[in-house]
């Protein structure tokens, strides 16, 4: 593929492998985070959560902890001011004495102290008219409904020829191979290592946040339509963060719990941050989701049929429908197809975005599916994989705008040592370990977000401003931002002054959908070109320009998205069933990388939390009070260190000239795509024993290995 | 109730007045405003309030202010010397074995830590023991590293840059002793 004008900068410091930008101030611990910054005498709030799953309030008793020391006061439905909107309902709180979810706001303590704040919210009494509940996700038992849409505009259904009539004919064929099978994937919380935490100061009608944000012009938005003021009044500050993984890409009603109690003490900041329990509840998951999974081939591999159905959970008081069934639609050419999201209304915390919403659990049970029919077919996995690459987008015929996930497929086998692999499962024994090696494709759509915008300033000495609202949640944005508009402005890195994280800065679009680098680096590109159109090559200092993020004019002729493939060597013990991992490879084609240092380390870590996905994660519902069991970090497993051993991403060239003026898919998200499915594929390698949901523990493995 | 007690901070002398319920963690960071030591989780889960007390690393949500009276605290912040980042936290820069951040500090404490109680022949649960009971001084692998680090937990997924970032320090330690 050539490159276009368009794609080349100057070149100097985009690809260059240069050390991230806040790193030195973030091992000093010198970088502020939310609840960091300075403000003048702080008060304290803590939040009251319910403790029924479904219900009314019927008597709110805050004498005790209004008599503890150093409180100022307690809010609840009772006493809260009623707010301008409350169109959402996951923000609305504290307006009415209807209880939605255990683990719900209900009430808050503001005091003198984090201390006293924490002990008088326990002081609070609150008594319910519980209703009966439904909390645990059932499809054979739950009412299913169709959602208009799913997540991120998606269809709800897709339907080409006839899949019944394939997998009938399939069936038929003694050649041929027609699959059906059910994959689960639990129940899972984004945990970020930062806890949701805010900071709110009303002086007047002005309200000032310190806020963990992906997104500080959207949060910003959304808190000004429910408190019913001017977006201008409203100012949100966040030049860190401390991880997000989609769980802070919307405001939650902490921040709105944070503005609300601050009115109550006008003119003083309060301090809000939820406890690390609280977060289970207050700030999304990924929703569990049941995927069956429908494949018929005939002898030679090649798809005739694929299906995908996929049922979830959501809230009662709001829907997320989480996109599943997308990357069914793109990943392999098949004649017949059908696709499905169908929901649960429970009572439940309200769902969200957890990195690679839709497309992460999407990727399990489809390229699980793949295992199980190459081993039918007795054909090798990548093989097959190859066979079925789609020549154009499968539902709409649209050309790729550039799709290497057969070279993924190929580099990965090569550096990993794939060639030769005894197809054979449960044959290879080094001592006590069972060794087996498995593989899955990734993939993740290039998601367009307009509405960024970049301003640059000449500031003088060869200086220049460069200012957009965007946000690092470890992304490395501080230091690609940097390197984009360098390049673009021809200067060398140290001239850009690189400002992010406020709404006083131009409007930036969420740091969501692996979108962020391509959306704010392209408003930058154009903010660059402008300047240099009006002010030339020797500005005086005050030369400023801005510009948006253009509108991609091959956005409709092409299909956009990025591909990669994962392959993994597990480690069974013969008697425990205990799992290792010691190597797991990726390699992605994702466009453009811009700083290779930065770039691996994201990629390695979607895949750490893709083997943490696999192992390890796994939220779990008490269906007889509704209650999330194990809601802190010592009984929600995530990888730790000794849990990891070999994480390599590695990535091919890819000029795609057509997704963005920088060339650029997104790699915040792919990492995590494909990674549980090949460790599974792999456990059954080692083991002979086929899991299809995950995480797997001991007991499913044992219970297969007799 | 309030009590008033002393700590050395990066070695500076600080008195600070606390609930008997305050955490070390956050006499430090709500009362004295040292935010370098970091909540993830509040319960000695998560390794992000590690700092360096009275020489030995600790989570500092879980030690009571008022039992550390006198107490001597390293923060990450309080590492380096002379405005140069500890070995330590230069190897966490060269490695980039850090991506939000937020549990960087506490990993840094702790790597510093490891680094110590290694040095001073201290096993870990992956330390070899041979025949007569006896431990050989560990010599900080992969194994050791990741298991010794295994107290903090890092979301993004930083730790195949960590162990090598720890590894090299220990190594540049090593050399220099």
């Amino acid at each position: 593929m050539t490159s276009t004008s368009e794609t080349s900068g100057s070149g100097r410091a985009v690809g260059a492998d240069l050390e991230r930008a806040d790193a030195r101030a973030k091992v000093a611990g010198q970088a502020p985070y939310a609840f960091e910054h300075p403000v003048e005498n702080p008060c304290y709030a803590h939040a009251v959560l319910s403790s029924v799953p479904r219900g009314r309030i019927t008597s709110v008793d805050t004498g005790a902890a209004c008599r503890e020391d150093g409180v100022i006061t307690v809010l609840t439905y009772e006493n809260a001011e009623r707010l301008a909107s409350t169109d959402d309902a996951e923000l609305a709180i504290l307006q009415e004495p209807e209880v939605a979810f255990h683990g719900q706001i209900v009430g808050a303590v503001i005091a003198e102290t984090p201390e006293a704040a924490r002990h008088a919210a326990s002081l609070v009494r609150i008594t319910y008219a519980t209703e009966p509940h439904e909390s645990e996700l059932k499809p054979d038992e739950n009412e299913l409904y169709r959602p208009d849409s799913a997540n991120g505009g998606a269809d709800t259904d897709s339907m080409l020829g006839d899949l019944d009539a394939a997998m009938e004919a399939a069936a038929a064929d003694p050649e041929a191979v027609a699959l059906d099978e059910t994959y689960v994937t639990a129940m899972t919380h984004c945990n970020p290592m930062e806890p949701h935490a805010t900071i709110a100061v009303w002086q007047g009608d002005e309200l000032t946040l310190y806020d963990s944000s992906q997104s500080v012009h959207g949060h910003r938005d959304t808190l000004a339509e429910v408190f019913g003021i001017d977006r201008g009044r409203v100012h949100m500050i966040c030049p860190y963060v401390g991880g997000g993984f989609g769980s802070k890409g919307e405001p939650h009603a902490h921040a709105v719990l944070a503005a609300l109690t601050a009115r109550a003490v006008p003119g003083r900041p309060v301090k809000l941050a939820l406890t690390r329990q609280q977060m289970f509840t207050l700030v999304g998951y990924r929703t569990p989701t049941y995927q069956r999974v429908r494949l018929a081939a005939g002898a030679d591999g090649r798809l005739t049929g694929i299906g995908m159905d996929a049922v979830e959970q959501t809230s009662r008081i709001k829907e997320f429908a989480e996109q599943s069934a997308n990357p069914t639609r793109t990943m392999y050419a098949a004649e017949h197809r059908r696709t499905t999201h169908r929901l649960a209304h429970l009572d439940v915390p309200v769902p969200s975005w957890m990195r690679a919403p839709g497309e992460c659990p999407g990727m399990f049970g489809p390229e699980v599916a793949m295992d199980e029919l190459a081993e039918r077919l007795g054909m090798d996995p990548v093989e097959l994989r190859i066979r079925n690459d789609a020549p154009v987008a499968p539902e709409t015929g649209k050309p790729f705008s550039s799709r290497n996930l057969v070279a993924c497929l190929n580099e990965g086998a090569r550096r990993f040592g794939w060639h030769g692999r005894d197809p054979r499962p449960g044959v290879r024994r080094d001592g006590r370990w069972l060794v087996g090696t498995g593989v899955a494709s990734s993939a993740y759509p290039v998601n367009r977000v307009p509405g960024s915008v970049a301003a640059v300033q000449y500031v003088g000495e060869g200086r220049y401003r460069v200012d957009i609202g965007a946000a690092d949640l470890g992304t490395g944005a501080w230091t690609v931002l940097a390197q984009i508009a360098a390049d673009r402005l021809d200067v060398p890195l140290d001239a850009v002054e690189l400002r992010i994280g406020d709404t006083a800065l131009p409007k930036a679009t969420v740091a969501g959908g692996s979108s962020g680098t391509a959306m704010w680096g392209s408003a930058i590109v154009a903010a660059a070109r402008t300047f240099r159109e009006r002010h030339g090559n020797d500005p005086s200092p005050g030369d400023h320009a801005q510009a948006e993020t253009p509108g991609n004019p091959h956005a409709e002729r092409f299909a956009m998205h990025a591909f990669g493939a994962q392959f993994v060597e597990v480690r069974v013990d013969a008697d425990t069933g205990e799992i290792r991992v010691p190597r797991l490879l990726g390699v992605f084609a994702a466009g453009r990388i811009i700083n290779p240092r930065t770039a691996r380390s994201q990629l390695v870590g979607g895949m750490t939390m893709g083997l943490s996905m696999a192992l390890h994660e796994e939220t779990v519902t008490d269906p007889r009070y509704g209650l999330l069991v194990n809601h802190d970090l010592a009984n929600y497993h995530v990888t730790a260190n000794a849990d990891v051993r070999s994480i390599e991403a590695h990535w091919i060239d890819e000029d795609d000239p057509y997704v963005n003026p920088l060339g650029i898919k997104g790699i915040g998200e792919i990492g995590i795509t494909g990674t549980a499915a090949a460790v599974v594929n792999a456990v059954r390698h080692a083991t002979g024993v086929r899991v299809r949901e995950v995480p797997v523990m001991l007991d499913k493995v044992l219970n297969g290995m007799s | 109730m309030e009590t008033e007690i002393k700590l050395r901070v990066d070695g500076q002398e600080r008195e600070v007045t606390v609930d008997t319920r305050t955490t070390v963690l956050d006499a430090l960071r709500e009362r004295l405003g040292i935010t370098s030591p970091k909540k993830g989780c509040d319960h000695g889960q998560c390794g992000s309030c590690t700092v360096l007390l009275d020489g030995r690393r600790a989570t500092t949500c879980l030690a009571l202010a008022v039992a550390h009276d006198g107490a001597e605290i390293v923060t990450a912040e309080g590492l380096g010397t002379d405005g140069e980042l500890h070995p330590v936290q230069q190897a966490f820069v060269d490695h980039d074995a850090l991506q939000c951040g937020y549990c960087t500090p506490g990993q840094v404490c702790s790597a510093v830590g490891v680094l110590r109680e290694a040095a001073q022949g201290w096993p870990s649960v992956v330390t070899e023991v041979g025949a007569e009971g006896d431990i050989a001084p560990a010599r900080l692998d992969h194994e050791e590293i990741a298991e010794r680090m295994s107290g903090n937990l890092c979301r993004c997924g930083a730790y195949v840059n960590i162990v090598p970032a720890v590894a090299a320090a220990a190594e540049a330690e090593g050399a220099g002793r």
